[in-house]
């Protein structure tokens, strides 16, 4: 049960000399985890009288909620995208890698297909708990084909679609189902976007408005009808205006339904977006920004030439572009490293840098309850940092799943 | 009495648990022998300002003490009174209160014994008086309704039982209060004052809580702290450590 002590006779595990991001902050407290999930220490002593089964010194690090990547098209050779025979072995692959990074949930994300991609690819990324083989698949982000042929950025014209004839029909056709779907990309300015968002929305699914030329108001229609989300911020998008912001007007849009916060997904790698930039979004709403890598099959290889949907790109240093072109396709900077660059560009606070990339996130997918979070209750995913946010070990459901050379005795 | 005047709270704080660690230390408790240290208890389990969450928060979560040494009184009992007499029971069981440690409330109450309380009076329930309650309101946003009005208390006799008793006064507004507990007769409107008739008490201070007091009586143990001092010194067993560690880190040198 959710927000229980887990199951009472297993072993108690109690991390000790670390600061913990708790409420906002960095306490020094312990951290305390059993059965998966985080303990209640106070619960344990009064009600139980327990103590710990086994202690673990963290050596005066910081333990924070495990990163979340909601959108990430691959990596380490594999795309997403990609119809092949064994889409499972691929996203496993990536699950297992980006544990290095500090994520332990992701959203595989698969940009602008033809229908026949989607058929096969989708029925085999099912929702997924993490463990010791991989981060957990909290479920597909479908980044495309219903979007703006202007601002179709790296995606192929060729297999961009609009869902003017049957709206929600047409898009459950060209994805085939919505199981394991969590978070759909569209532009609002497509006719008869109103009640394909309201219907997704009513699913459950997390609608984002993104590669669109949609001006402010558009978009607060969006997300009146249930838009919860900005793909990538300044990017494919219209460029903000004084007399017309656009989407990225939503920010600070005083007309959004009372008590809805807005997220909107950043890619802090240093290239997509020039640090003022990123300093003007945090600044305007700080609460709703969620750091993604929107890291492409090329993350984690060297320079070259390789895939991304039906495209091909040439990755040069930290940089990955259309292949012949000068335009951005994508981003392979880790989590650990948008997080440390985000920090450095904002001047924010550790805590601030920390929630972008596991709170806010959960907060978006509605999962604040288990992820992203120490709370007693949740799940016990969570990365220890050392002061300068490198990744020394990855933990989830309490168990060790990735550690640092260094910290290997 | 002992009188112990420090400048500041933090100051006081840091002379009364570095006495309680000296006499732990020489006590050299076991698993046979425990060193009971007593606090006094009040307000019922489950509320984020009970005393659970008090003694939890400030005291436990940061020693190795285990769950099963320790006993606090619990204000959701079924029948109060049999929880009660059953903590005065468990502290026969451990061989008696070896340091008792506790405040002064401005109304000069020690634990929640308030003015009227019997000073042979043992673990029972106590209904608060306006005054504790007022105190207590900062813990409950200020709001007097939430601040609960009857409490589980030891008695001022339990706590006479104790070998030994500290009471920590920091502040101008416990000043009058000390005054009335030293200075004045054994009186069960100040319940404090009962100590003046146990042979081992221990009042640690900070200035402001002596502003009450006559000069001369301030004067005399400001000067005895030259003695008080050596209570608080780090004792033989661990200097000898210490000397260890400063020859250890000689033997390089004769390498």
């Amino acid at each position: 049960m959710r927000g229980g002590q887990g199951a009472v006779g297993a072993r108690v595990l109690q991390f000790t000399n670390c600061r913990i991001l708790r409420g906002g902050k960095l306490l020094r407290e312990d951290l305390w985890v059993r059965g998966g999930r985080i303990l209640d220490p106070e619960k344990l002593f009064f009600e139980e009288r327990r103590v710990a089964d086994e202690r673990r010194d963290c050596g005066g690090r910081i333990l924070a909620p495990g990163f979340i990547d909601v959108q990430i098209n691959g990596g380490f050779g594999v795309d997403f995208s990609q119809a092949t025979e064994d889409v499972g072995s691929g996203v496993a692959l990536v699950a297992r890698r980006i544990l290095s990074h500090g994520v332990t949930s992701f959203c595989p994300t698969l940009v602008t297909s033809p229908p026949e991609v989607y058929h096969k690819v989708v029925p085999q990324i099912p929702v997924k708990s993490g463990g010791p083989h991989g981060a957990g698949v909290l479920g597909l982000h479908l980044e495309g084909p219903f979007i703006s042929r202007e601002k179709r950025g790296a995606h192929p014209e060729a297999h961009l679609r609009s869902f003017e004839a049957n709206a929600f029909q047409d898009l459950l056709a060209t994805y085939g189902t919505l199981d394991n779907v969590r978070i759909v990309t569209l532009a609002p300015e497509l006719g008869r976007s109103h009640e394909v968002i309201q219907e997704l929305t009513a699913r459950g699914i997390c609608v984002s408005l993104g590669h669109s030329v949609a001006d402010l108001r558009a978009a607060e229609d969006a997300v009146w009808s249930g838009a919860a989300f900005i793909t990538h911020l300044f990017n494919a998008m219209l460029p903000f205006h004084h007399r017309d912001p656009g989407i990225v007007g939503l920010l600070t849009s005083d007309r959004l339904p009372v008590g809805r916060c807005i997220f909107y997904g950043m890619i802090a790698d240093g290239t997509h977006t020039n640090p003022a930039a990123l300093r003007i979004a945090h600044r305007a709403h700080p609460q709703g920004l969620v750091l993604v890598t929107d890291a492409i099959p090329a993350l984690g290889l060297g320079n070259g030439r390789h895939t991304l949907g039906q495209q091909e790109v040439e990755v040069d240093g930290l940089t990955a572009y259309v292949a012949g072109t000068k335009t951005l396709s994508g981003s392979i900077a880790p989590m650990d490293v948008c997080v440390r660059h985000f920090l450095q560009a904002t001047g924010c606070s550790v805590e601030l840098a920390l929630e972008a990339a596991s709170l806010h996130p959960a907060q978006l997918l509605g999962l604040e309850k288990s992820k992203g979070t120490l709370d007693f209750g949740a799940d016990a995913d969570f990365v220890v940092l050392d002061d300068s946010l490198h990744v020394q070990a990855t933990y989830i459901s309490g168990e060790l799943v990735w550690q640092a050379e260094a910290a290997r005795q | 009495m002992k009188l112990i005047i420090l400048d500041h709270y933090s100051q006081a704080s840091e002379w009364a648990a570095k006495y309680i660690r000296n006499r732990i230390i020489q006590f050299n408790p076991g698993p046979e022998k425990y060193f009971t240290l007593g606090l006094p208890t009040g307000l019922p389990r489950d509320h984020p300002e009970s005393y659970h969450s008090f003694m939890w928060n400030n005291f436990f979560k940061h020693i190795d003490i285990h769950p099963e040494n320790t006993h606090i009184l619990d204000g959701n009992a079924v029948d109060l009174q049999a929880e009660c007499d059953a903590f005065e029971e468990k502290i026969k069981a451990a061989g008696g209160i070896e340091l008792f440690v506790g405040g002064i409330g401005p109304d000069g109450h020690i634990a929640f014994n308030e003015p009227g309380s019997s000073l042979v009076s043992r673990t029972r329930v106590k209904t608060l008086a306006m005054d504790t309650i007022l105190a207590n309101a900062r813990f409950f946003d200020g709001e007097l309704a939430k601040v609960p009005t009857m409490a589980l208390t030891v008695g001022v006799g339990t706590v006479m039982d104790a070998r030994e008793v500290m009471i920590l006064i920091t502040g101008a507004h416990k000043a009058f209060a000390l005054y009335k507990a030293i200075e004045e007769g054994v009186n069960h409107m100040w319940t404090v004052s009962a100590f003046q008739q146990h042979p081992r008490t221990v009042f640690v201070c900070d200035e402001d809580a002596t502003l009450e007091l006559k000069v001369k009586t301030v004067k005399y143990f400001k000067g005895l702290m030259l003695v008080h001092n050596k209570l608080v010194d780090p004792l033989y067993s661990i200097k000898e450590k210490e000397t260890e560690k400063s020859q250890s880190s000689k033997k390089p040198y004769s390498d």
